[in-house]
């Protein structure tokens, strides 16, 4: 058998994607399609198995939903504030840091590693360094607060502050990310743009608006929806900030991924827990076409 | 070009490898599940060799010091058996990696729980129940606490505890001196226990707290003695007599539910969120009283060993005494049963660590206090400073059924975090713990 050079290439090219293949088989799709199966019975999780139920665990979340001081409720509007909060104020400060340091040329790499260190680093271990610093009186934050006359704050002791000052520190550590993307989108853009709009006599602002932002488009959309995506999954913040990890107080941290958690591992409801999943899997798809659909035009220039 | 046939056959091997190795995971693991314990049973029964069975409890230093010291006895009396003990998985996991060994055929054959996890391992179809003929349900009746009556599941036995824990009031004998009280006479009443709390309380300047008198935390150990001793101790009931009603939404309840919200309201006495909660505060030296138990005397051996502390029986109030009592428990899973030679075992092992004298061993290291009678009304036990409390509780302890503990504790947070934090009127405040708590039987019993 002979085979030409290309198409050797492709075999090799297969081969080499049948590695990752096989992973996001096995690891990924599986466990994804038994999680649509799980929703649709009364799943025994120590049998691994349960009878079919058509649309009963769907059912009973709507149930709940309409219930006063519901978990579901508040997991989805709390996930959804999450995104309304986290996305914007990590865009625009990723954005204004990645403009900032596209100035900086001594210690740039030292710059650079400085903000992306918290995203490599653990949440687990990012939310236990927080706590310390949200404690109350004893807090660095509350000390720093004392020290020039305002008063404490209860941060995430307080059902009011709480879903903020966890959002926070999601931006903080995710931060890293969008800055180091924006950089290297800023860094793409052909000097000869901004040399012809100075010559034009375009000050910064007008540069900034017309030149920059748009020609950034791609990136931002790239970064609203993978960010979108992260602060709906978000789950371990969340579970190690808030008391005992219940998403409280009073339910004001819970997240989705925190609910399907608590169904599946601590009642052990796996066919609740799985239908959940599957409505955020739903709620992740809608919201991600629809960013795509409309965020996404070109720039020509 | 002629380098080309052997890039292809390398290719197709190594195709082949890599769906060889991936095939078979996904498809083999249900089928070997079953398989797999049957012939390596056959084989031992052949052999007339050692039957292994597994045990698994959560990593708490002390129990798997004591357990340890068990299984080598039991083996030493049973050297056809041998037990495999998993105690690697911390507190947090535990009950995610049962969940989790089970689909995968392994996991253990005689597992410790909590005794308010039971329903739900029970409802999942996780535990059997004991075989009568091994531990008849008059035996238990007769030698254990009357709290592990909580193990029967509407009338069948499903676990059995080596020791049994209850509550009682620890004191900090210096804050206590500092405070001028004398610590040779700790809260014996309600009433005092509120007053002495006001009096040993200290704030700064600026009204920050530096030394809590009393913490009133649900989270940690007061929603049990909120439930089990305040509302019987103002005239209440908890519960009705099944479990199956909440009955602490009433007068008498709600007198105890003020009174412990009043710590953290009107007295200020406490907050239970300095200091990384009560129990921490406790322990750090920074509270003067406190709820808790026995299992706690380990933790300050551990992280404060020069605290200068007592402990002594729960305040008692119109001359009620109660206490909450709770036991980590031993059952039977699925899987022990599915193969005889084994499931004769596994009860063997039960019968042994379910004894009077795995009990005595047990209060030695653990610091819990034995789940049968005789090893827990021992005089020396009763006279012992620190334990003695505990044991004087056991007579009068009640142990919640629980239908979901988790969930049932956290009706009870949730309504007092609407008075502290939202100001929410705590009569209704206590309604709305007493619907979600009553749902959630409601739903437990339906089924």
């Amino acid at each position: 058998m002979r085979l030409t050079l290309r198409q050797r290439q492709i075999i090799w090219a297969y081969i080499f994607m049948s590695v990752a293949l096989v992973f996001f088989v096995v690891i990924r799709w599986y466990p994804t399609i038994l999680a649509f199966n799980v929703s649709f019975r009364d799943w025994n999780v120590f049998e691994g198995s349960g009878p079919w139920v058509g649309v009963e665990n769907y059912q009973e979340i709507w149930q709940d939903a309409g219930k006063p001081r519901s978990s579901v409720t508040a997991a989805f509007s709390n996930t959804v504030r999450y995104v309304l909060f986290g996305v914007p104020a990590q865009l625009v400060l990723g954005l204004g840091i990645a403009l900032l340091l596209a100035q900086v040329y001594r210690f740039a790499a030292v710059f650079r590693a400085a903000y992306f260190a918290p995203y490599v680093t653990s949440a687990v271990a990012v939310a236990f360094v927080w706590n310390w610093l949200y404690q109350p009186e004893t807090g660095l934050l509350n000390q720093a607060l004392d020290l020039v006359g305002l008063p404490q704050q209860p941060f995430t002791k307080s059902p009011k502050q709480a879903l903020p000052s966890i959002t926070a520190v999601a931006v903080w550590q995710n931060l890293g990310f969008a800055v180091i993307i924006f950089l290297a989108g800023i860094q793409q853009i052909p000097d000869m743009y901004y040399e012809a709009a100075r010559i034009d006599g375009a000050n910064v602002w007008q540069i900034f608006w017309r030149i920059t932002l748009p020609l950034l488009n791609p990136i931002i959309v790239y970064l609203t929806v993978l960010g979108t995506i992260s602060y709906l999954r978000l789950f371990a913040l969340v579970q190690n900030m808030s008391p005992q990890g219940t998403g409280g107080p009073l339910k004001s941290t819970t997240t989705v991924v925190l609910e399907v958690y608590r169904e599946g591992f601590s009642s052990y409801k796996m066919g609740y827990a799985g239908a959940l999943t599957v409505l955020l899997f739903l709620l992740i798809l809608l919201i991600t076409v629809i960013q795509l659909r409309f965020l996404s035009r070109r720039v020509e220039y | 070009m002629k380098q080309s046939k052997p890039f292809v056959l390398l290719s197709v091997l190594l195709v082949s490898i890599v769906l060889l190795a991936a095939c078979p995971a996904p498809a083999a693991a249900p089928a070997e599940e079953p398989a797999a314990p049957e012939s390596a049973a056959a084989e031992m029964a052949a052999a007339d060799e050692v039957i292994e069975i597994e045990y698994w409890q959560y990593n708490f230093a002390a129990r798997v010091e004591a357990m340890d010291q068990l299984i080598e006895m039991f083996e030493a009396e049973n050297p056809n058996i041998q037990v495999i003990h998993n105690a690697d998985i911390p507190y947090a996991e535990f009950r995610d990696k049962i969940a989790a060994s089970v689909p995968a055929g392994v996991g253990p054959d005689v597992a410790t729980l909590f005794y308010g996890w039971q329903s739900a391992w029970i409802n999942a179809g996780y535990l059997i129940p004991l075989p009568e003929d091994a531990f008849p349900p008059s035996m238990v009746e007769e030698q254990f606490s009357p709290m592990v009556q909580a193990s029967f599941v509407e009338g069948t036995l499903y676990t059995l505890p080596t020791a049994v824990r209850a509550l009682a009031l620890f004191y900090n004998r210096d804050l206590m001196e500092a405070a001028g009280l004398d610590p040779n006479s700790p809260p014996t009443t309600l009433d005092e226990l509120r007053d002495m709390a006001v009096q040993c309380t200290q704030r700064d300047d600026d009204g920050n707290l530096v030394i809590e008198g009393f913490v009133a935390d649900p989270s940690s150990q007061d929603h049990h003695w909120f439930r089990e001793v305040l509302v019987r101790q103002f005239g209440g009931v908890p519960y009705s007599d099944e479990y199956s009603t909440v009955l602490y939404n009433d007068e008498a309840g709600l007198q105890a539910w003020n009174y412990l919200l009043a710590f953290h309201t009107e007295l200020g006495t406490g907050d239970r969120d300095l200091f990384d909660g009560s129990t921490n505060a406790f322990v750090g030296g920074n509270v003067c009283f406190h709820v808790d138990g026995s299992f706690r005397l380990g933790t300050i051996a551990n992280n404060n060993p020069d605290m200068n502390f007592g402990v002594t029986e729960l305040p008692a109030h119109n001359g009620i005494k109660s206490t909450f009592g709770s036991y980590w428990t031993h059952g039977l899973t699925k899987k022990a049963a599915e193969d005889p030679a084994r499931f004769e075992a596994a009860v063997k092992f039960l019968q042994f660590i379910t004894s009077a004298e795995a009990g005595a061993l047990w209060v030695d290291i653990v610091g819990e206090l034995p789940a049968q009678l005789k090893a827990g009304s021992n005089p020396e036990l009763l006279a012992d400073e620190k334990l003695g409390a505990f044991a004087a509780g056991l007579e009068y302890a009640y142990a919640t059924f629980f239908a979901d503990e988790s969930q049932q504790r956290q009706a009870i947070i949730d309504s007092f975090d609407m008075v502290i934090l939202a100001d929410e009127d705590p009569a209704a405040a206590l309604e709305i713990a007493a619907e979600t708590d009553q749902e959630i039987l409601d739903e437990f019993w339906s089924n």
